[in-house]
């Protein structure tokens, strides 16, 4: 599903980013990327939804080749893909309701498509209840299932997190990670890049580790390590 | 694009204008100042064009006769003049029907010269094949027994192409800059609404938008301050010619120049200003998100 062959990414100032990472990742598979500050991991998960292009190597996703790939296909490829971030990325002056049905607007969905859609998925993550309430009028958790209801809307074919649990007690990781978990269940790739020790070794899946820019590790059904 | 979309993008367009406020104040404030001096500027242009076309075309030849000249020896003028070259018609106007259309135009006071006051000559309108003729005639009919004047619309006009052509050249210069200003302003007051919204604008791209759909409210929202800022102008337009076309019209009866007809000129003008309004605002707000929208 994503063959990633020999890609290396330097920055514009010459600091190297990602020195050379070689990994297939399956249709179904969860997939955890680990390692410390400055590893590369963000880089990483940066170029797979291109926002980041590789300085050398390539990536392919599905029919999308990176490397020919027109600015304009950018969001075609984006389309196939649910993004979900440390710090939700959500709009302040949109309900939470119109938040989720943005995903679904921008990609000229029609409001009688988008209704029973985004009513469905803030179902899946608990929020039905609080459609007209705005962001700041959730808790950090909350904001997070509505960050991943926005990213599932479109069914895509891949869930990239980047440090969901990030901002997160305990508890309400726990919550997030089994959303992520149940959305994993309908096929659904999870590629997702964190920090969190606790995650990665209760709810084991394989493993990923960059360390300086390359892959220190890969492992089917890996534990966090222990030199963290 | 489907109707619901482009709903979607007009509702996003207006509230984002809504939204911005003070913003939105300054931005169709640029808009309607340059469409108020470009307002006035076309319309003393299309005028002065029309009136200089309508001196150009004027085929008359005003042959004035010597006072105290008898009918025999009118008889005898108003045949020489026909026998000119390329004459079409003569026709003779006495010098109370002169007066008379002078009394209709500029009012009653000048009636104290009918009778023996009456100060004009009679007159001979002589009309000819084209424009071109109108200087040899009138050069001829000059020199013909008493004739004491012959006068055409040509001198007149050649002053009035120079004037028109200076006003044409210069206003047209002048316009052109003031666009690039409003276009100027318009994209940098539109970029600060962006700058606020590069967050949305980030969101958007990484839900898949592309980047025409997130630059149609852009567009429309431009649009819209360029509508929005052609209403004053509109309005002072209309208004102005009003007044100007109904004082230039009491001349209009003895010198048969005029102005355009309120109806429909005004309506072109205003429908002008509006689609330069709404032109410069889009291309002002296409201007300013462009390096939002590199990948």
């Amino acid at each position: 599903m994503i063959s990633i062959k020999d890609v290396t990414k330097t920055y514009d100032n010459g600091v190297p980013g990602i020195k050379g990472i070689t990994l297939d990742i399956d249709q179904g598979e969860f997939v955890y990327v680990i390692g410390p500050s400055g590893a590369g991991k963000s880089t990483f998960i940066k170029m797979l939804y291109h926002q980041l292009t590789p300085t050398t190597g390539n990536i392919v996703f599905n029919n999308f080749d990176y490397s020919t790939m027109k600015p304009s296909e950018v969001p075609y490829l984006r389309r196939e893909m649910g993004i979900v971030f440390q710090d939700f990325k959500l709009l302040p002056r949109l309900t939470i309701f119109e938040n989720v049905a943005y995903a679904m607007q921008v990609i000229e969905k029609t409001d009688a498509e988008i209704k029973p859609r985004v009513l469905d998925v803030l179902r899946q993550v608990g929020l039905e209840t609080k459609v007209r309430r705005f962001p700041s009028e959730l808790s950090g958790g909350e904001q997070q299932r509505v960050a991943i209801a926005r990213a599932i809307v479109n069914k895509p074919k891949v869930l990239i997190a980047d440090e969901p649990t990030g901002n997160l007690d305990p508890d309400t990781s726990d919550e997030i990670m089994d959303i992520i978990e149940k959305i994993n269940d309908q096929d659904t790739t999870i590629i997702m890049a964190t920090h969190n020790r606790d995650v990665v070794n209760s709810r084991q899946h394989r493993v990923i580790e960059i360390a300086g820019g390359n892959i220190v590790r890969d492992e089917k059904k890996g534990a966090y390590g222990v030199e963290d | 694009m489907k109707t619901e979309v482009i709903k979607r993008h007009i509702s996003d367009s207006l509230k984002s204008l809504r939204r911005n406020g003070w913003m939105s104040v300054a931005a169709v404030s640029a808009v309607t100042v340059t469409l108020l001096l470009v307002g006035i500027f076309m319309a003393i242009l299309f005028n002065g064009n029309r009136i200089s076309q309508q001196v150009e075309n004027d085929v008359q030849v005003r042959v004035y006769v010597d006072r105290n000249v008898n009918q025999k020896k009118k008889d005898k003028l108003r045949k020489e003049l026909k026998d000119l070259s390329s004459v079409t018609k003569v026709t003779y106007r006495s010098k109370s029907t002169e007066l008379n259309t002078i009394v209709s135009g500029y009012g009653s006071q000048w009636k104290m010269f009918k009778g023996d006051e009456n100060p004009l000559n009679d007159v001979f309108i002589v009309e000819t094949k084209s424009p071109s003729a109108t200087m040899r005639i009138a050069k001829k009919a000059a020199k013909l027994d008493n004739v004491s004047d012959a006068s055409y619309g040509g001198r007149t006009a050649r002053k009035l192409f120079k004037y028109v052509d200076g006003v044409r050249n210069w206003g047209l210069g002048f316009t052109v800059l003031l666009l690039f200003l409003a276009v100027f302003l318009i994209s940098n007051t539109i970029r600060i609404t962006i700058l606020s919204r590069r967050e949305e604008i980030g969101v958007m791209r990484l839900v898949g938008a592309t980047n025409s759909y997130i630059r149609w409210p852009f567009l429309l929202e431009g649009a819209w301050t360029g509508l929005l800022g052609s209403i004053i102008p509109m309005v002072f337009v209309d208004i102005a010619y009003k007044v100007a076309y109904n004082a230039m019209n009491i001349s209009e009866a003895s010198n048969g120049f005029s102005l355009y007809p309120v109806m429909p000129f005004l309506v072109w003008i205003d429908l002008l200003l509006a689609v330069i309004g709404i032109v410069i605002g889009a291309i002002g707000s296409v201007v300013s998100m462009r390096r939002f929208l590199k990948i």
